[in-house]
């Protein structure tokens, strides 16, 4: 019975550790190993540090990398902001069919392939789009209008990919508020202020920052947004580490930059939960 | 004196069906004023309307004598304490009865103080750090109380705080509910669905039925002087009937039920051939071995149990007459019928005065 009970966890356990130690801990290593070394002739490699180097004193480099954290904390900060207040609604205003509803259209646009949605924001904004052509039909532009490749518009394709992430962990906490506790923080004397910031965003944290954490880490790794939508200055991270791989064939370089993207998610990641005091426990429950 | 609350003509509509139906009254100051009513009355209603959450559709409600149909409830001199109390799981205890203090702008200072005397007022002095499921229930009732009364609210509303309460606190809680209410000497108005509740601590009791007041008085006025057919039958239990009206004089009339019992009924002017409902409560009843000891009563039965319900102080015999009539009595403790059991024929009278009568359509 114990021998079989061993087993049947044996069978449970190993498609999990399958899948940790094939998809992300064996590349993982081997990524490691292909960072720390350097080319010295036609198949002849040296362990050394090199690649980091190169990574952290090339500006272009080191410029884009700080860019891709500054504008993928912005676009988390926005999608919150926003998401907010949706969630709100669904959470605690709608009701009933309604509710229901709002959560569908949250979640429909995610039936398309992100290269799909990407597309429609290009048809929408392009110089010869429906956006542009609407300006010019009334009157407030006298010429096409390119609203595609700056900073403006991919923060926008951002924010629309990441929506429904944060809209779902929040609208699962705040349904989880009892309405009475809200109607007690009125009663009590608090104004609709107040009652936000003492009550209800305290009880919305845990939604909050797995919200930010999952949105944050999925702009950090978006490849298609930025090249899609953004313009010559907007070069994202992944972008460079495609280069590195695709384009220069220069594995050890990609390898590293792989790395760089890797600590610098999981710093932030800490720092956010540092901030917000909590634990990565209570937040993943 | 101003009455501390006061409703008028209040009415709430929501779409066709009318929860609250011209409901007034008014409670004076430093009393203990309850709503009794099944579920669905209306009760939960009015008490939203009082506290703000509500509009009423038509009628008016003044505290201290002021309208305050055009205050926010955050701004009202009422406070609520919430069926399942609401306090707020992401503070300590004293942030929760500070709560209100803080909103008002109070120095952290005078925060600590007020929230240390509230604490001490309601027994639990030196909680204030812990969190609020470190509480056993009781605890968090007490402190749900405590985080409105620092706010010396003109009136408190409860709403059914101890549904959620084991029996034995429950009762347990009543009587400290009333010696809080002497305590903080504040006027307070109290829902529920149940009459003990209800009973043991109110001085008002207002009973309610399908959007309607169906009578309001003290405890001993809704059991011994019950207004409606409804009162009798919702306050304590009965032995209800519905008959007809055989002969009236001087206030006694005889009559007999539907089943063909005969008894005598005092209290409702009724005349010959009316129709009439009856309630006898199990507790009037008394229960006798023989004729002679119950013969100052006006209705005399003989019967035979038919079962024993055992059930403490409250325990009832069902005796059932010569023509088939159930009837529910109570069963004395004393001793007397200690050995009384299945099949024995019993005896059993009460005084018409006793025996409630309602006229009927």
């Amino acid at each position: 019975m114990r021998h079989q009970s061993r087993i049947a966890f044996i069978l449970l356990l190993s498609p999990l550790v399958l899948w940790l130690g094939l998809l992300i801990l064996i590349p993982h290593v081997d990524m490691l190993l292909i960072s720390l070394r350097e080319r010295v002739s036609f198949g002849v490699y040296e362990t050394s540090l090199t690649q980091y180097e190169k990574a952290l004193t090339e500006p272009l480099y080191l410029r884009t990398f700080w860019r891709t954290a500054v504008m993928s904390v912005l676009a988390t900060a926005i999608t919150l902001l926003i998401a907010f207040p949706v969630a709100y609604y669904i959470a605690k205003m709608a009701k009933g069919r309604l509710q229901q509803v709002l959560f569908m259209l949250c979640l429909i646009p995610f039936y398309v392939s992100e290269l799909v949605r990407t597309f429609g924001w290009m048809i929408l904004l392009r110089e010869t789009g429906i956006v542009s052509n609407l300006l010019q039909w009334t009157g407030l532009a006298d010429q096409p209008v390119e609203l595609l490749y700056t900073d403006a518009t991919m923060m926008v394709g951002l924010v629309y990919t990441s929506m429904l992430f944060m809209v779902v962990p929040l609208v699962t906490t705040l349904e989880s508020l009892d309405d009475s506790v809200i109607e007690a923080g009125y009663d009590l004397g608090g104004n609709g202020l107040s009652v936000l910031r003492e009550i209800i965003i305290p009880h919305a944290m845990p939604g909050i920052v797995s919200g930010c954490i999952v949105v944050f880490m999925l702009s950090l790794g978006n490849y298609l947004t930025p090249t899609m939508l953004g313009g010559k200055d907007s070069l994202w991270f992944t972008e460079m580490i495609y280069n590195q791989f695709i384009v220069r064939s220069n594995w050890e370089l990609g390898a590293a930059f792989g790395f760089m993207l890797l600590v610098l998610s999981s710093v932030i990641v800490w720092g956010m939960l540092r901030l917000t005091g909590r634990t990565l426990k209570e937040t993943m429950g | 004196m101003t009455p501390d609350l006061e409703c008028v003509d209040l009415v709430k509509r929501f779409g066709d069906t009318t929860a609250v139906d011209n409901v007034s009254f008014s409670v004076p100051p430093g009393s203990f004023f309850s709503i009794l009513g099944p579920s669905g009355c209306g009760k939960t209603t009015i008490m939203r309307m009082i506290a703000g959450f509500l509009d009423p559709t038509s009628g008016d409600i003044r505290i201290k004598g002021g309208s305050v149909l055009d205050t926010p409830p955050n701004k009202r001199p009422v406070n609520m304490v919430f069926q399942h109390l609401a306090l707020f799981p992401m503070m300590t205890i004293a942030e929760n009865i500070g709560y209100g203090l803080r909103r008002r702008g109070m120095s952290r200072d005078e925060i600590g103080r007020k929230v240390d005397e509230a604490l001490d007022r309601i027994g639990l002095p030196g909680i204030g750090g812990r969190k609020v499921d470190e509480l056993s229930g009781g605890q968090k009732q007490r402190v749900a109380i405590a985080r409105c009364m620092v706010l010396e609210p003109d009136v408190l509303l409860l709403d059914e705080p101890l549904g959620a309460l084991d029996l034995k606190l429950r009762e347990h809680m009543k009587v400290e509910l009333k010696a809080l209410q002497a305590a903080f000497d504040t006027t307070f108005v109290y829902i529920t669905h149940d009459q003990s509740e209800a009973l043991v601590m109110s001085d008002q009791i207002a009973v309610m039925n399908a959007g309607r007041f169906e009578q309001v008085g003290s405890g001993q006025d809704l059991y011994y002087r019950p207004g409606t057919p409804f009162v009798a039958g919702f306050i304590g239990e009965s032995n209800r009937w519905k008959g007809r009206i055989e002969r009236a004089e001087g206030g006694v009339m005889q009559l007999r039920t539907d089943t063909g019992l005969a008894m005598r009924a005092a209290g409702a002017a009724l005349s010959e051939g009316d129709n009439a409902e009856i309630f006898v409560r199990p507790e009037t009843i008394r229960l006798a071995g023989s004729a002679e000891a119950l013969s100052r009563f006006d209705n005399q039965l003989k019967g035979t149990v038919t079962s024993l319900l055992f059930n403490g102080a409250a325990s009832r015999v069902l005796v059932q007459d010569d023509a088939g009539e159930i009837l529910e009595v109570t069963l004395p403790q004393s001793g007397e019928f200690a050995s009384l059991k299945r099949g024995d024929t019993v005896h059993i009278g009460w005084a018409a005065d006793q025996a409630a009568c309602f006229g009927a359509a």
